[in-house]
């Protein structure tokens, strides 16, 4: 039998039929539902009169659109409340298992989903949420879908699908002090750009791997699809089957080992082949944090920002240009002098518990700079309640952060977490795009600990010098 | 669904590499339940100064702010899955997109939707560029894959068969797939139910599992 791919064993046993043009009605185990995409994706099946064909195969939570504060009180803003109470009402009309906001399994549906134990290795899972690829540190084929497409996966619990090309990217050496799989994610996206990975599924792969945590192969994952990839899995392995084991949706009992079994033949086989091969020594990497106005406009923090007057391809330079422009910095200027308003530590990309360790260490002890705000909002309230146990809470409020409850935020800045205009963050979440904020805002992308870093210093700072500022 | 077979019109040129959903479609209009008339916030930051006042942004000048057609740059529509920003063209008007690449989520989006997203080759696409430009009118024709630029040549371009016989014929996905694979879709739940089992949470168990977890 020739060797294949995780990606190739997933793909296969979900697949329902053929085309005759070559792409495949793919089955779907698993849908998460959040209140952006899923509204017009009801209204579709209502308009339609067509039922939904396997209400257990859905959770759903409102995530986006809530705030992270007094939540025992009605919602200010009127959209959202609007918004939020829709998702609660086609979730009892269609019979979907539906997560409240004051729930203590409420949060970021990527943060939930592993959590619950909802995500499975070896399943299909998708979400109408670009952010989907984060489950694939499973070894579960997941991805973002439109809401036309959950509209699809409501009623027939399928989408028609062509098979991606494959990418590996194979991981080397050990982490520095300091380093994390999030300056990982950026340097990669870095080197390949932002449409690098188009039109694949990337596995990430290699030594590194296998040292990681699952909250560290999330973020990786997480971050695939501003590489361009749908989609970004990691072959299972005991670190992935003790995290699932006990989840509350798990398999229990004779079906454990049974599951487990499976899992442990997901990886891919020796020799499988991939479409294309990247390779990164990860043993020299530095922090890094974002300039830009695209995850891929990222550099060492060590470096500078930089000159549009250097780079010969028109196109490019023009780009480079307006970035700087709409980030008011000045070409030559060195990262670290970047002064800094917000920090944000969150979001479905850093905010499990793990994230939190790191950035509490960080800040022990120390103050945010007089200048600077920060927020810490948990990724679930599950991640909050572990992180209160263990007195990161009371951390994180004696060094000045506030600490909240637990959504999207200012990731996506749907709610009243935003930036003002012109304001300058410093942030843990995954786009650094005009606006995303808030309207007129300014990203940095860079992980946990620089996060808790640049609030100290409030500036951009290499969290390893941290120590000599004081 | 609306169909897509041809269309003639000025098109918008936008030459700018990157453009995301988040700069077509702001987070903060997605609280928004519906479909139509999102076409108000399309790209709405570049379209109005803080006051609310218009910009000269491409999509604001005659004859632009009548195209049906935009040609974007490279890796239009990255970013968010928000199908509220195809949505968003649709309703301002924009029924084709031309470019060297997407965005993949909103390149699939794009065809729930009626609107064709063509991907052209760097050299096609800047004739294509330099003839929106020009504002003359092109028309894309969707039967023979084929862009008439305004004074010539005719420039063909791929797209995956099933899509465009769906654009063409403004079919229902959602509708063929129950129609024709309703049954396909049974045998495979069955077996995967012998195979996999742990994958099915049957229909109220969901409720249990968590009350079990809870006590």
């Amino acid at each position: 039998m020739t060797a294949r791919t995780l990606y190739d064993k997933v793909w296969d046993r979900h697949v329902v039929r053929q085309y005759d043009d070559g792409s495949s009605l793919l089955y779907i185990d698993r849908h998460l539902v959040q209140e952006v995409s899923s509204p017009q994706a009801f209204a579709g099946l209502i308009s339609e009169g067509r039922p939904l064909r396997r209400p257990s195969a859905h959770i759903a939570v409102a995530d986006h659109a809530v705030p992270t504060r007094l939540r025992h009180l009605p919602l200010p803003d009127g959209l959202a409340a609007r918004q939020v109470s829709r998702l609660q009402a086609n979730c009892e009309r269609f019979g979907i298992h539906y997560i409240g906001m004051r729930d203590d399994r409420h949060g970021i549906v990527h943060v939930i989903g592993p959590e619950l134990g909802f995500t499975l290795p070896g399943a299909t899972l998708v979400c109408g949420d670009s952010h989907t690829s984060t489950h694939g540190a499973f070894g579960a084929i997941a991805f973002g879908i439109g809401a036309s497409e959950c509209e699809c996966v409501f009623a027939t619990q399928t989408l028609r699908q062509r098979k991606q090309k494959t990418m590996r990217v194979t991981l080397n050496g050990a982490l520095q002090p300091g380093v994390t799989v999030k300056d990982i994610i950026l340097a990669l996206i870095a080197r390949i750009g932002t449409d690098g990975g188009v039109g694949h599924a990337i596995e990430y792969a290699g030594p590194t791997i296998a040292t990681l945590s699952m909250e560290a192969r999330m973020t990786l994952c997480n971050m695939s699809i501003e590489a361009g990839s749908r989609v970004g899995m990691v072959g299972p392995d005991e670190t992935t089957i003790s995290y699932v084991k006990g989840r509350p949706l798990a398999p229990k009992g004779p079906q454990w080992e049974a599951a487990a079994a499976d899992w442990r033949g997901l990886a891919s086989d020796p020799g499988a082949r991939f479409d294309r091969e990247v390779e990164l020594d990860v043993s020299e990497l530095s922090p890094h944090v974002s300039w830009g106005t695209n995850p891929g406009e990222t550099a060492p923090i060590s470096g500078r920002v930089p000159d549009p007057a250097t780079e010969p391809n028109a196109a490019k330079r023009s780009k480079i240009e307006r970035s700087l422009t709409y980030m008011n910095l000045a070409p030559g200027m060195p990262l670290a002098e970047i002064a800094i308003d917000k920090v944000f530590i969150g979001s479905c990309t850093n905010g499990r518990i793990e994230d939190l360790r790191m950035a509490a260490a960080v800040v022990a002890g120390r103050h945010v700079a007089p200048t600077v705000t920060g927020i810490v909002v948990p990724g679930s309230a599950r991640v909050r309640l572990q992180a209160e146990a263990e007195g990161l809470d009371k951390v994180f409020v004696a060094a000045g952060f506030e600490w909240r409850d637990s959504g999207c935020s200012m990731c996506v800045a749907m709610n009243d977490d935003r930036l003002q205009p012109g304001e300058r963050c410093a942030s843990t979440s995954n786009r650094n795009f005009e606006g995303r904020q808030g309207q007129g805002g300014r990203t940095h992308l860079m992980s946990p600990a620089m996060a808790a870093a640049a609030a100290v210093a409030g500036h951009l700072v290499d969290v390893r010098q941290l120590g000599t500022l004081h | 669904m609306e169909k897509f077979v041809t269309l003639t019109s000025v098109a918008a040129p936008l030459a700018e590499a990157d453009i995301d959903t988040d700069i077509i479609f702001p987070a903060r209009f997605l609280l928004l339940l519906d479909k139509v008339g999102l076409g108000k916030h399309l790209f709405h930051e570049r379209r109005y100064r803080p006051g609310g006042e218009p910009t000269d942004f491409v999509l604001n000048r005659p004859p632009f702010d009548q195209a049906r057609i935009l040609v974007a740059d490279a890796n239009f529509g990255s970013g968010s899955s928000r199908e509220q920003a195809v949505w968003a063209l649709a309703d301002f008007g924009i029924r084709c997109i031309v470019a060297p690449s997407f965005g993949e989520i909103f390149y699939s989006n794009c065809f729930k939707n009626g609107v064709l997203p063509i991907v052209l080759t760097v050299e096609q696409h800047a004739q294509v560029m330099a003839a929106a430009r020009s504002e003359g009118p092109m028309t894309v024709d969707l039967e023979s894959q084929t862009i008439r630029l305004p004074n010539g040549p005719d420039l063909g371009f791929d797209i995956d068969p099933y899509r465009r016989r769906a654009l063409l014929l403004g079919l229902d996905e959602i509708g063929g797939i129950l129609v024709d694979d309703a049954s396909a879709i049974e045998a495979f739940e069955a077996a995967q139910r012998r195979e996999t089992p742990w994958l099915y949470l049957d229909d109220g168990r969901l409720d249990r599992l968590f009350a079990e977890e809870k006590e």
